[in-house]
Formats: structure tokens, sequence, C-alpha cells
């Protein structure tokens, strides 16, 4: 690698920095009494606390997951906390009532709030460790019926919906980091799409973990009923600690008879430093279900960050007719590692997918794909389209692809596609020799690489992954 | 063509460079004024694509000595992007494929840096494809590459034609070409070649590697250079080429020797 380009690769995390905004943190470690801590913080229905003791007495019969392509020291479930929220004031009613440092801590992250909504007529749900401190839009949502807030404000003020659906695409025993998940969430997203109402904006969330050694437990759920559809966005980001810190979130879709979801996540985690110190354990668990005919899910997302992911949207295609997509970037460099991919599990008649994987791979870092197509003998005439490209920069990097393919009936058509390249010196010295420098020349191979997936995501999200990408990855080669 | 009191374009004095620690260029001498057309030809492994990359900056040679002047600069000191911007062409013997980059993005973004450089407007896309087609026509190029990755399954021919695309539009101030006319039909050397003479003129200069005299038909040279284990060995007028057709390269050599030794 030339000096140049080291030093490209090597900009330091632009959103490492720690807000002082005091936090209310719950001491270390888990058991019964910090489950039933947690609940009554948030003030829950007693159904929900069974729920979670019910998860944790799972979770302690449960093994983490060996079969990842990942490699860290095991994690000290009692060294973690599993609360942690902004100390703040009563509910706020607008923006301006909002604590003016978190404010400006959006804006350092580049996500000026007011003004991002105002261009890009987006609501945001802001959740800043594990609490979510503003809800916007909401009102807007709400004439047409939409339900947009936190997870703990859904608990409180439509427990028959959550409790309908919670846990019904996830259940608890699921695996291990959704079992831990279920018995500690403390926030996140919760949207209601009614019957017949497609949501007039983008529905936008961000977000971030602040404090230091505290566990991030999202819990986001989105319920598309009949004829509805909606478009989801999921941005994060989270300062820079030499400690790892454990991220599990669980996020799960329902799409009823004709729905239509639309999931984008911009994941930047902080990914420890260039020698591989510090950064998320990002553990996430994702699955829709198309229960109704003709659903549609779709998942889009974009990995830069995170020391560790381990990620697998998935769809369940149990409707008729009903479809499944999943495009995915994933990028690592330095010490990343990451195993992702997706699962469809093909179910209803005439059910087809699509899976696009893009993996990019610089510095030391290992970038494993892991799909499963599985084709029920019940889901005559489905079909599956997956096609997943490796892309390695520099020499020292890993690509590996798992496909697992299982189908159980005939009438089914599976196809898969797989390539390996490389940015190598002789790409760039051509570019060179035509006046491009090696910045501008990887951002065009990058986005070249990635522009199927690319396109799949809403205006503003594709604009601000081309710039991600090309920042963590300029440089890395040569 | 020789033009009396022409300006020196490039001069290069005993030029010595290494590939991963062998010596390839042994003292090599050039020197190219405006207006000229150099032809360079020479067996295989003489070292002429390695003395034409080092002209263009690529980082695997490392030079050890002589010294390189391009337009009264020092060339070698200058990154290889700034070489491009300041005039230096070089057709690749082996153009590289770029999947997922389309041809006309990675076109444009070529032409309007180049462009930027020289103090020049850029063009919007639909300027440039006005632009582009219009430089594809004179080398009888389909349109259809526009929209292609860049010389992805290009056939042999087809990416030289793409290279010598970007000569049209780039109008460098020294071009060279290393074995532009391998791998082209008889009907397409001839297109190639007339491309490149429209492009020639009194202000740049044009050094064609090639081991076949039928290019020079097309492009008549105003100089022949025989390369040998890195080294300029002869030199000669038009004539030079036809000589080495019929009798080959070892008498090239046994020559220079037998000087060496008198004058030694
Ligand atoms: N990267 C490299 N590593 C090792 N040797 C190299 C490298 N590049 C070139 N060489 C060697 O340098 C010598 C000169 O190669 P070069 O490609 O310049 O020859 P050429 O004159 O262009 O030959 P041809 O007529 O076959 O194109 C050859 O012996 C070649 O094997
Ligand atoms: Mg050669």
């Amino acid at each position: 690698m030339s000096a140049t380009l080291q030093n490209l690769v090597n900009q330091p995390y632009k959103h490492g920095f720690v807000t002082s905004i005091e936090s209310d943190v719950a001491p270390k470690g888990l058991n019964e009494d910090t489950i039933r801590m947690i609940s009554a913080k948030k003030k829950e229905p007693e159904w929900l606390l069974e729920f979670r003791l019910k998860s944790y007495e799972a979770w302690l019969k449960m093994e983490e997951p060996a079969w990842p392509n990942v490699h860290y020291p095991k994690i000290d479930f009692q060294a973690i906390s599993y609360y942690a929220a902004p100390k703040q004031k009563p509910k706020l009613k607008s923006m301006d009532e909002v604590d003016p440092e978190l404010l400006r801590t959006f804006e350092k992250l580049g996500v000026p709030l007011h003004e991002r909504m105002a261009l890009a007529g987006v609501a945001v749900d802001v959740i800043f460790d594990s609490v979510s401190v503003a809800t916007t839009y909401k009102h807007k949502l709400a004439e047409v019926g939409i339900i947009f807030c936190s997870m703990s404000e859904a608990v409180l003020d439509h427990p028959e919906l959550v409790k309908k659906y919670l846990g019904t695409v996830i259940p608890p025993s699921d695996n291990f980091y959704a079992a831990l998940n279920s018995a500690v969430f403390t926030d996140g997203s919760f949207c209601y799409i009614p019957k017949g109402v497609k949501c007039p904006m983008d529905l936008s969330t961000y977000f971030r973990i602040n404090t230091e050694e505290s566990g991030q437990f999202e819990r986001t759920m989105i319920i598309a009923e009949e004829g509805s559809s909606v478009s989801y966005l999921e941005g994060c980001t989270a300062p820079a600690f030499s400690s790892n810190q454990l991220h599990a979130a669980v996020v799960e879709l329902v799409a009823l008879d004709n729905a239509d979801i639309k999931y984008s996540t911009v994941q930047n985690w902080y990914a420890g430093d260039e020698n591989g110190v510090g950064g998320i354990y990002n553990f996430v668990t994702k699955r829709g279900l198309a229960k109704g005919v003709n659903s549609r899910i779709s998942w889009t997302q974009v990995e830069t960050g995170s020391a560790i992911t381990w990620k697998y949207p998935s769809c369940v295609l149990l409707g008729d007719n009903s479809v499944g997509e999943f495009y995915s970037v994933a990028v690592t460099n330095h010490y990343q590692q990451a195993d992702t991919g997706t699962k469809m599990i093909h179910i209803g008649k005439n059910t087809r997918s699509t899976i696009v994987s893009k993996g990019i791979s610089a510095g030391h870092s290992n970038n494993s794909y892991r799909g499963l197509v599985k084709i029920a003998p019940s889901a005559t005439g489905a079909r599956n389209y997956s096609q997943c490209d490796s892309m390695l920069v520099g020499h020292q990097s890993g690509a590996h692809t798992f496909p697992y393919i299982q189908v159980a009936n005939n009438s089914s058509q599976v196809e898969h596609e797989a390539s390996t390249s490389k940015i190598g010196e002789d790409q760039l010295f051509y570019f060179a020799q035509r006046g491009i420098n090696a910045e501008a020349a990887v951002s065009m191979i990058i986005n070249g690489f990635c522009k199927d997936v690319f396109q799949q995501l809403p205006m503003e999200f594709a604009v601000e992954a081309t710039a991600l990408l090309s920042f963590k990855l300029e440089g890395s080669v040569g | 063509m020789i033009y009396k009191d022409s300006k020196i374009l490039l001069e290069v004095r005993g030029l010595c460079a290494n590939v991963s620690g062998t010596e390839i260029l042994k003292g090599l001498d050039l020197t190219v004024r405006s207006g000229e057309i150099h032809a360079i030809m020479g067996p295989n492994g003489s070292g002429k694509s390695t003395f034409s990359k080092i002209l263009a900056g690529h980082s695997a040679y490392e030079v050890t000595g002589g010294t390189v002047m391009f337009e009264g600069q020092n060339l070698l000191e200058l990154a290889p992007e700034e070489r491009a911007r300041a005039g230096v062409f070089l057709a690749f013997q082996y153009p590289i494929e770029i999947p997922g980059v389309g041809n006309s993005q990675f076109l444009r973004l070529t032409y309007n840096t180049v462009q930027t450089h020289r103090g020049k407007e850029e063009l919007d896309p639909l300027e440039f494809d006005d632009y582009v087609r219009e430089k594809m026509k004179l080398l009888e190029m389909s349109p259809d590459f526009l929209e292609r990755s860049v010389n992805e399954g290009f056939s042999g021919g087809e990416k030289k034609r793409n290279e010598i695309l970007q000569m049209a539009m780039l109008d460098p101030r020294l071009a060279i070409l290393d074995e532009t006319d391998s791998g082209l039909d008889i009907d397409a050397l001839r297109i190639v070649a007339n491309g490149v003479n429209q492009l020639a003129n009194k202000d740049n200069a044009i050094v064609l590697v090639t081991h076949y005299q039928r290019l020079l038909n097309y492009i008549v040279p105003d100089y022949v250079h025989v390369m040998e284990a890195g080294r300029i060995i002869k030199t000669g007028g038009k004539e030079l080429a036809f000589e080495l057709e019929s009798r080959g390269y070892d008498w090239v050599g046994v020559e220079h020797k037998a000087t060496a030794r008198a004058t030694a």
C-alpha cells in the first residue's frame, strides 16, 4: 500500500466525541432484578414484564452462536450496563425544547435535524441512548392514522398492537441475541400504517450509542396493514470508545395483504481504530414476515461500521405471490469483521425473492456473505435470484461466501451468481494515466460496484452512503 | 513531421530502471521534438513497455538513474495523474477492464479533469455526449460502447480503439502508443491510423511502439529507433523499419557491439 493511500484509509472517525449530557445509568450486570428495574422505570404493563422474564429464562439456557466467521474475546454479559437514559426533562412538544447539547451532537454528526427534515421532509424519531427524546411530524402522520413513535410510548399508548405483534416474527427463543434483546430492550421505534394508507414521507430514525459500556438493545416494529406502504430509514452512528460495546437490536416487520415495507439502513457505528481496538459488536436480528398475499418486504443495507457485524435481515414469504428483497453493501476495513447476509424462506405459492450482496474488504478485514434460500414444499412456482459479489482492496483482506440453498419442490427456480474482483494497482494506474487521482478512482470503482444496491436507496440516503463509502475506503488501495 | 527549430518536448538521458530488483532499462537516451513521430521497435522483452510505463509514472518501476525532462520540467517528480494532466498520454498495450464503471461516465470524468486542469470549461453530461460521439465517428466506433463498462468484454481491437478515442478526447502533447496496432484487423488498422494522423500536429508528438512495419505505412515516422536490452542502440529514418522487417534484429546488435568496440 502506498503512503498516500494509507493516509486516506486511516481517516479518523468523524463522529468520535462524547456528549456530556448527564446519563441515568443502571449498575452493571444482568439478573431478574435488572429486568424488573427496566420494566418499572418504563412503567410497563405486567404482560410485558412477563415477556421479558420468559425471554431471560430462555437466554440463560442458550449459547452464543459460534458458527459465524468472526472472532472476538468472550463477552462478559455481567460487565454491561443494561439501561442508560439521558436525564431528560418531561415530554417535548417541539424540536425547540430538545436539549441544545443534543442538537449540537446531531449537528456534529452532520444531521442537523430541522434542516434535514425541512429539506427532505423526513420525520425523524431520535433515539439517544435507548430513549426516544423527540418525535417529529407525528401529528402530520397521525392525520392519516399512522402511528410513528418510540417503542416505550407505543407500549403505553397502543398496548394492544404491541402485544399482538411483539415476538411474533422473531420469537425470543430464536437466537441468543434476540433472547437477550427481548429480555432487556429499552427502546426503539414503532410504526403502524393503517389499511390502505401510503405513508406520505420516508420515516427515519437516527440511532446513537453515547454512554461508554452501555449496551444498546433497541426493539423496532413496523406493521403495514392491508394495502398500505411505508419506507423506513435507519441511520446509526456511535462515538469512539476504546472498549467494545454490544449492540443487539431486534427489528420485526409485518406486511399484510398487498402491503409493502421498504427498510433501508446506513450503519456507521464506530468500527474500532486501525489496530482493531474498540468498536461496536453489532449482533442484530432483523426479519420481516410477508404475511399477506402480494405483500412485499425489501431490505436495503449499507453496512460500513462496527468492529463486528453479525446480521441477516430476512424475509419469511408466507403469503402467496409475496416478494422478498435484500440489497446489501458491506464494507470492512482495518480489522473489522462482518458476517452478514439474509434468509429467504419461501412458504407461499409463487413467492419471489431477490438477493444482491456486495462485500468490499480492505485492510486486514474479513467480510463474509452468508445466505439461506429455503423453498418449502408448499411454495410451488417460487423463484429466487441471488447475486453475491466481493471486492478485495489491497492484499490482506478476506472475502467469503456461504450460500445455503434448500429446495423442497421441483416447480421452483433458484439462481445463484457470485464473483470476486479486486481493485488493483493497475486499475488505479489506468485512471491516473487519464488524470484521475486515486480517491476519485476508488470512489468511481466502488460506486460502480455498488450501484445495484445504491439505486434502491432513497435519494438522500444514496448520497450519504456514497460519501460514507468513499470516506471509509479512500486510500486503502495502492 | 520534422520542423525546423521546433521545441524539445521530451528529453530522456541515461535512463536506468528496475522492476522487482532486476535492471530493465540500462541507460536509455531519446529526444523528441514537437511535431515529430517516432517509432520504437525491438525484440520482445527489450523494455519498450517498461519505458512507456515509466514515462507515465507506474509505481512498480524504480528509476535508478538518468533524467527525463518534459517541456522543461522534471517529469520524474510528477505523480502519474499530474503527468497525464500535463499532456502525457499512454495508450496501453493491454488496456485494463474496469467492471461496473460506465465507459461514458469514465470518459467524461477524465475529459473534465484534464480540461479543468487546462483552465477550460467542463462539459455537462449532455454536451459531453455530443462531443464524444463526434470523436467516436472519427474512429468509426459505435456509440454502444458508451453504455458498457470500461473495456469490459471489449475485443482486443475494441480496447485499442477505446484507447485512441481517449487520445482524441484528451488532445495530449506527447502520445505514446504501445503496440496499438497489434490486435487490430486490417480495416481497423487503417481507421485507427487515420485517426492518429488527424491528431498529429506541429505542437504535439507521437511515439509509436510497434513490431510491424505495416503500421508505419499508415503513420509515417520521422525516426525509427531500435531498442535492445534496455537501450536504444540504433536510430534511423523510416527506411530502417523496412530493413528490420527483412533482416530481423540480430544484425543491429552485432553492428552496435562492433561500433561500441571501435569507439572504446
Ligand atoms: N513487473 C515485472 N516484474 C518482473 N519482470 C518484469 C516486470 N515488468 C517487466 N518485466 C520484465 O522486463 C522486461 C521488459 O519487459 P517489457 O514489457 O518492457 O518488454 P517489451 O519490450 O514491451 O516486450 P514486448 O515486445 O513483448 O511487449 C521483460 O523481460 C519482462 O519480463
Ligand atoms: Mg510491450
